[in-house]
């Protein structure tokens, strides 16, 4: 039978069984061909995100289904100083991070967009630190900023910069100011290639004449280039900022939250709640808090995509 | 290249070029080279003397070997393949599916559809991972590979889907109806016709989602319990990490071997891979 189908449906002429011409609909296609993701979509999403809800207005643990508590969980993490340092935490990680990765990237973009010997490699090389498993790159950080072992305190020092040892992770700023560190490092290269996708985009012709017209390189780029790159500016801007919104890995390696819970973000500090210590509701509550802000970015996202597309 | 004199080229080109690079690559040189040095070398305080970080004469294999033979190293490279590869298969069938579904037939709801899609792209692990681990021990799945086979699809179809959309689309029309009046079937239509244009489109979408899949490490973490279940990430981080101590050396050699798998497969893709990332961009 299957060997029968196999020969006369090549373009040929008996008429399809009944199955095809179910699928010669373009609807029932369609919802055919629709059905797995949207199974896996509903199942692995959808559903966990209404059970979430369910679960922050309970007070589940680990082993305990709980009882309906209404909001006190939002409202105990809402006086919990734990909780408003970790917002605090995740506004500033989030902020600082993608002004840096965002001015380096465009930096590092521009000097990848000239022609130079081995720059095929040289792009390739520039991605590892987006390819390489975060966690594991972030051990390496990790061991480069150990306090007794540091390769970095060494090489400052011989540098001149510093006169004795830093304690990087055990200070709580300079903690903060580690792990951001890391994940500039970690997002430069795709900020990078993808404005060069961007950058690749604009015609020369462009700036050759801005040049033929006295435009000196600064007001080539603020005139000419810029207002070109932006769409794409926008949209690695806006994903990048979901991303490192709900960062946990980074955080996780570095300082799992420490010193003194100094260093937590959303994410870290719902693990932390949720899975270390069994608080089930209150961990679903803290990650949930996440759920408007990042919202409210997919909104201006699809919003600025829509617009883009229209024109 | 920037006009005028050869200096101007060092300190607005190779001069910041070289600092990107030393800043990029740094960490892996670290990696490398904490790999292969003796333990003697490894734990000596920045500040001693004779403290020469960069090299040593006296590269050892013992970390290799203490992660091939004291830890489950090689059970967690496996699992990490067989939950990587199984999850982009599930991932790719089902977004050059949709990704067809959505960009070239007309049916109500395909907009909306397609935004829905595109929104779960943008929903975190990270806001999920609590009442997942519960839906996971519900269905039975905790400490299966299937646990997260069945969950990274959630974060890779959608972006499968998107690219797939971009490549059917550029696919004309009249190629398709062509095949249509030669009496194909819209289905045979698909795989004989449209799928095989976007291959490129299928391939950088694989590896994106494979390299995506080998990096996850919040699913892995809380859905998996057992050291022998573990994938690569979260078994180095687990079991080379007793209490306060750090087993540097073998640490970072589980870092080298983890990443080499990945570094690999996109080396030979390294074109489509930028050009899924872009194409993903360009949105």
């Amino acid at each position: 039978m299957a060997i029968t189908t196999v020969a006369t449906t090549a373009f040929g002429d008996p008429p399809p069984p009944r199955r095809q011409r179910i699928f010669e609909d373009e609807r029932w296609l369609a919802f055919a061909l629709l059905v797995p993701t949207m199974v896996l979509l509903g199942l692995f999403i959808a559903y966990p995100f209404v059970r979430g809800i369910l679960l922050s207005v309970t007070d589940s643990r680990v082993g305990v289904p709980g009882d309906f508590v209404g909001l006190a969980n939002f409202y105990k993490i809402w006086n919990d100083s734990i909780f408003r340092t970790a917002v605090y935490n995740t506004f500033l990680y989030t902020a600082v991070t993608t002004v840096f990765k965002l001015a380096l990237g465009l930096w590092l973009a521009m000097l990848l967009n000239r022609n130079f010997r081995g720059k095929a490699m040289t792009r390739a090389f520039i991605l590892l630190p987006f390819i390489i498993p975060t966690v594991l790159s972030t051990f390496a950080w990790k061991w480069m900023f150990d306090p007794t072992f540091s390769v970095l305190n060494w090489c400052l020092y011989h540098l001149g910069l510093i006169t004795g040892r830093i304690n990087w992770l055990g200070d709580p700023d300079l903690a903060m100011i580690s792990i951001i560190i890391v994940n500039i490092w970690r997002g430069v290269p795709f900020f990078a290639i993808s404005l060069l996708a961007g950058l690749q985009t604009i015609s020369p012709e462009l700036n050759e004449a801005a040049a033929i017209d006295g435009a000196k390189p600064l007001q080539r780029f603020w005139y000419v280039t810029w207002p070109l790159l932006l769409p794409v500016t926008m949209v690695v801007v806006l994903f990048s900022v979901i991303q490192t919104f709900a960062d946990f890995q980074i955080v996780y390696v570095m300082t799992g939250g420490g010193p003194a819970n100094a260093t937590h973000l959303f994410a870290t500090y719902a693990y932390q709640i949720g899975i270390g210590t069994g608080l089930l509701s209150e961990g679903a509550a803290i990650s949930l808090a996440m759920f408007p802000i990042l919202f409210l970015v997919v909104i201006i996202q699809l919003l600025y995509i829509r617009r883009v597309e229209v024109r | 290249m920037i006009e005028g004199a050869l200096w101007r080229k060092w300190v607005f080109f190779y001069f910041p070029l070289t600092l990107f690079l030393i800043f990029l690559l740094f960490p892996f040189y670290w990696m490398i080279i904490t790999s292969f040095r003796p333990d003697g070398e490894l734990y000596r305080p920045w500040n001693s003397i004779n403290y020469n970080p960069f090299w040593t004469w006296k590269p050892t294999l013992e970390h290799v070997h203490y992660l091939l033979e004291e830890t489950l190293f090689g059970a967690w490279l496996w699992n990490t393949t067989f939950i990587a590869l199984a999850s982009t298969l599930i991932s790719i069938t089902c977004g050059v599916f949709a990704g067809y579904a959505l960009s070239r037939l007309n049916f109500p709801f395909a907009g909306s559809l397609g935004t829905g899609i595109f929104i779960t792209y943008l929903v975190p692990q990270t806001l999920l991972f609590i009442p997942l681990a519960e839906i996971i021990r519900n269905y039975k799945l905790g400490d299966t590979p299937w646990s997260l086979i069945l969950t990274y699809p959630t974060f890779l179809i959608p972006f499968c889907t998107w690219l797939m959309m971009g490549y059917f689309k550029a696919v004309p029309k009249e190629l398709e109806e062509c095949a249509r009046i030669d009496g194909a079937s819209r289905w045979q239509a698909m795989i004989h016709i449209i799928i095989p244009v976007a291959i490129p489109g299928i391939l950088s979408a694989g590896i994106f989602a494979f390299t995506l899949s080998w990096n996850e490490f919040i699913y892995a973490l809380v859905f998996l319990s057992s050291p022998a279940q573990k994938t690569v990430p979260v078994g180095v981080t687990s079991e080379l990490i007793r209490g306060d101590v750090f087993f540097w050396g073998p640490l970072m050699a589980g870092a080298l071997l983890g990443s080499i798998p990945v570094a690999v497969a996109y080396s030979f893709f390294v074109e489509h891979y930028v050009s899924g990332l872009t194409g993903s961009v360009k949105g």
